[in-house]
């Protein structure tokens, strides 16, 4: 039977082009994958292949011709035997048969964040994390991350954590310490100095059925693995229309630490918290790193789980429970007021708590917020402290341009905006790469002053 | 027509040579047919064919067990074809259709099948290759004795990553098979403007990694270089590299000019190293089937990709819904 042989499309954005040249003429025995045609397009000149074998029947497109829509009929191919008076009488250019319904609309906001002019009623989400009267012991959150690896590697045989000095050295910061005696060298891998090839081999592990938990010694370094973390992690699962997911944990140091200069001084929470696919966890206190890094490694996801030198050696009180997790997305309040509202996370809760203290002796009454995930983000709890409060300030460590506090800013616009009695400021890192000389950092770093600052100006005070 | 030095006995039986000429087909088809549907505008995008390198993974597929596992790159649908999906759903893959391995979700480079162990289709070049190991790691840590095959090309060759999967790849004896698939082209750069090794298996020697060229283009050649290499990996002295000399006659991609190389360079390896025709030869010398036969096959391979195209082009659009679903397990 005859076929037409159309236009072809031959880069992602041709509609139309010019047929330069012929290479074959009527009659002529073609063979698939021989070249037909020259065709030229607003970039190349390409080649044409026959994907048939046949006759030329009739050239319907003589050679020069400039403007040839794709799709258009431009020859005939015949089988053997039937002549070029068979040939279908070619018809217009068929439209391109990509379906319609596409078109339609761009109603999908469906599951996007409602942009409702009149603000729905919100309720916080904070609940306290453990019953009342709980045993409680006091830790460090060094101790406390390596409490809730080693539970879940107790029950789990799929969990093993890999990194930088995980084992013999017994971990950079020692979360990991006495744990290669425990568990043995089948599940504490040390790694060599390899931040893109390990991060791709635990994220391929994740695809074969492990669930890793990755060490960088710090997130600093992740920056060589970003690819696998972003590409691989977080996107496959997606790809794969829901076949493939990624059930894997990243954790380490993050953000500054003291006097170790730009190179080793950044805060990674807004960056990792844009993507989609990934979880973003950023605890303060040794119950939170302990229950969320539980949670995290429990998850079916890839989870982004920053840690804070500084923190490491801090004390705070965990409950004694044999199997304590704290669920993502739910902000902590740390202290209920009535003023304003400072929302923190990380490191940054320890400006926000000590602002509040020093704005208690002023008699100003502000309720502290830890965020603890930014992916997903406890947004109810927030717009419920707002409208409460009717002011808000937010305390982070990393860089001002599209910060977490800039988000929040602006879902607190769209949702409680009649609720609010001044503008939002965002307390943020400086918009400087760390210095390295101890006045500097002290300058670039936000500060509890900055944040009593800022809060007196919300307030009008 | 020049013609090529065909061994006169195959060490092949019967019914392997008509699988490899079955399968290899059906690729070459597959994509002369996926090369036809972009030129309508039914496949967009990047889309880049495999036509020239089908004996590299009909080979090795016909050495791989049950249960062992492939990752490649974004020049997949061989890969697909061969360890057995269906050329329907790779086909509504490639037209973003709700039919498509990842309901239209990941297209010609994202596509994935956790039922036949294909690991996808990655576009990140050189990605696909720590991920590979990792996929290994596993198999080690749960004992089972399965392989990985981690293809990728001489262009990927050249990405660091590579080198970090080798070092610990062999400090941990995971149990893959790096498989360069050496087509000698990085997209436009010959082997030759990008680098002065001129072996790429050779590089892993420096990492301990025991590898070897094979001829890519000869179907039993791969096979019998698999089935050492599995053979290596499964007794635990893994990892292995075999750098297939192959070569893709299409683009890079379907946008792809090919100025970087002469007409008569393509032909001559048509004529001189065409894998399937190598293959057809090797059947009618050894009086395995006739032409009629083979014919017949001809016939039915192209009636399975009809059918593949047809569903691709009938299979509707994803729903709007998809947007939303499977960003979170």
């Amino acid at each position: 039977m005859a076929t037409e042989i159309l236009m072809p499309a031959l880069s992602p954005t041709m509609e139309e082009g010019t047929l330069s040249k012929w290479l074959v003429k009527e009659g002529d025995t073609v063979k698939s994958g021989q070249i037909l045609a020259e065709i030229e397009t607003d970039k190349a000149t390409m080649e044409f292949e026959a994907v048939d074998e046949g006759i030329v029947g009739k050239l319907l497109v003589a050679e020069g011709t400039a403007g040839v829509k794709v799709n258009t009929p431009i020859a005939v191919l015949m089988e053997e035997g039937e002549s070029a008076d068979a040939a279908p009488a070619p018809k217009a250019a068929p439209a391109a048969e990509a379906p319609k319904a596409a078109a339609a609309a761009p109603a999908v906001a469906a599951a996007a964040p409602a942009v409702a002019a009149a603000p729905a009623a919100v309720h916080s989400n904070a609940s306290p994390d453990w019953p009342a009267g709980t045993a409680m012991k006091t830790m460090t959150v060094r101790e406390a991350l390596r409490e809730a690896m080693s539970e879940e590697m107790r029950t789990t045989p799929e969990v093993f954590l890999m990194g930088e000095e995980v084992g013999e050295y017994q971990g950079a910061y020692k979360i990991s310490q006495g744990m290669l005696d425990e568990f043995g060298e089948k599940r504490v891998i040390d790694t060599p100095i390899t931040e893109h090839g390990f991060t791709g081999i635990a994220v391929g592990a994740a695809f074969g059925g492990l669930r890793p938990i990755v060490e960088y010694m710090t997130f600093n370094f992740a920056m060589q693995a970003i690819d696998q973390i972003i590409n691989s992690a977080a996107k496959t699962l997606y790809m794969s229309g829901g076949q493939m997911g990624c059930p894997i944990v990243f954790r380490g140091a993050n953000g500054a630490a003291a006097r170790v200069g730009a190179q080793h001084s950044q805060d990674y929470a807004a960056w990792y918290a844009m993507v989609p696919g990934l979880r973003v966890v950023m605890p303060y206190s040794a119950a939170d790193a302990k229950g969320l890094l539980k949670t995290a490694i429990r998850d079916n996801n890839p989870v982004i789980f920053l840690e804070n030198e500084i923190l490491y050696g801090r004390s705070f009180e965990v409950p004694d429970l044999p199997d304590f997790t704290i669920p993502f997305g739910k902000a902590r309040v740390w202290r209920e007021g009535s003023d304003v509202t400072i929302v923190s996370f990380g490191i940054g809760m320890q400006y926000a708590l000590e602002a509040a203290d020093i704005l208690a002796k002023d008699g100003i009454s502000a309720e502290v917020i830890d965020l603890r995930t930014l992916r997903p983000i406890d947004y109810d709890t927030v717009l419920a402290s707002v409208m409460k409060t009717n002011r808000c300030v937010t305390v982070e460590e990393g860089w001002p341009v599209g910060a977490i506090g800039n988000h929040l800013s602006a879902t607190i616009m769209m949702r409680a905006f009649d609720y609010l009695d001044a503008p939002v400021i965002n307390c943020t890192g400086k918009d400087v790469p760390m210095p390295y000389a101890a006045n500097l950092e002290k300058l670039a770093l936000v500060t509890s002053a900055e944040v009593v600052e800022a809060v007196k100006s919300v307030c009008y005070r | 027509m020049a013609t090529r030095k065909t061994p006169v006995k195959s060490n092949s039986s019967k019914e392997d040579l008509l699988h490899y000429y079955r399968e290899m087909l059906l690729i070459r088809r597959f994509e002369e047919k996926a090369g036809q549907l972009y030129g309508m505008g039914l496949i967009g995008g990047f889309c880049h064919l495999y036509i020239g390198q089908e004996a590299v993974v009909v080979g090795l597929e016909a050495a791989a067990e049950e249960g062992d596992k492939r990752i490649t790159s974004y020049r997949d649908h061989g890969h697909m074809l061969a360890c057995g999906m269906d050329p329907k759903g790779v086909m509504a893959e490639l037209t973003g259709r709700e039919g498509g391995y990842s309901h239209g979700k990941g297209g010609s480079m994202h596509m994935f099948s956790k039922e036949k162990h294909f690991y996808g289709g990655h576009g990140i070049v050189g990605a696909q290759v720590p991920l590979g190991a990792g996929l290994a790691f596993a198999d080690k840590y749960l004992d089972n004795k399965r392989v990985t095959f981690a293809y990728f090309g001489d262009g990927a060759a050249n990405q660091g990553q590579v080198y970090e999967a080798y070092n610990m790849a062999e400090l941990w004896n995971l149990p893959v098979i790096f498989v360069i698939e050496n087509n000698q082209y990085a997209m436009g750069t010959s082997m030759k403007r990008s680098t002065k090794s001129t072996s790429l298996f050779g590089r892993g020697l420096a990492y301990g990694i025991q590898g070897e060229a094979v001829d890519g283009m000869d179907v039993q050649a791969v096979r019998a270089a698999g089935e050492k290499a599995i053979a290596v990996c499964r007794a635990g002295d893994g990892p292995y590299i075999l750098e297939m000399i192959t070569y893709r006659y299409r683009g890079h991609s379907m946008s792809d000019p090919a100025k970087y190389r002469t007409r008569e360079e393509v032909q001559k390896m048509r004529d001189e190293k065409d894998a399937i025709e190598h293959v057809r030869e090797l059947i009618l010398q050894g009086n395995h089937a006739t032409d009629d036969d083979l014919k017949a096959i001809d016939k039915e391979i192209k009636a399975r990709v009809n059918d593949a195209a047809e569903f691709a082009k009938d299979s509707p659009e994803p729903a709007l819904s998809e947007l939303w679903t499977d960003i979170y397990a």
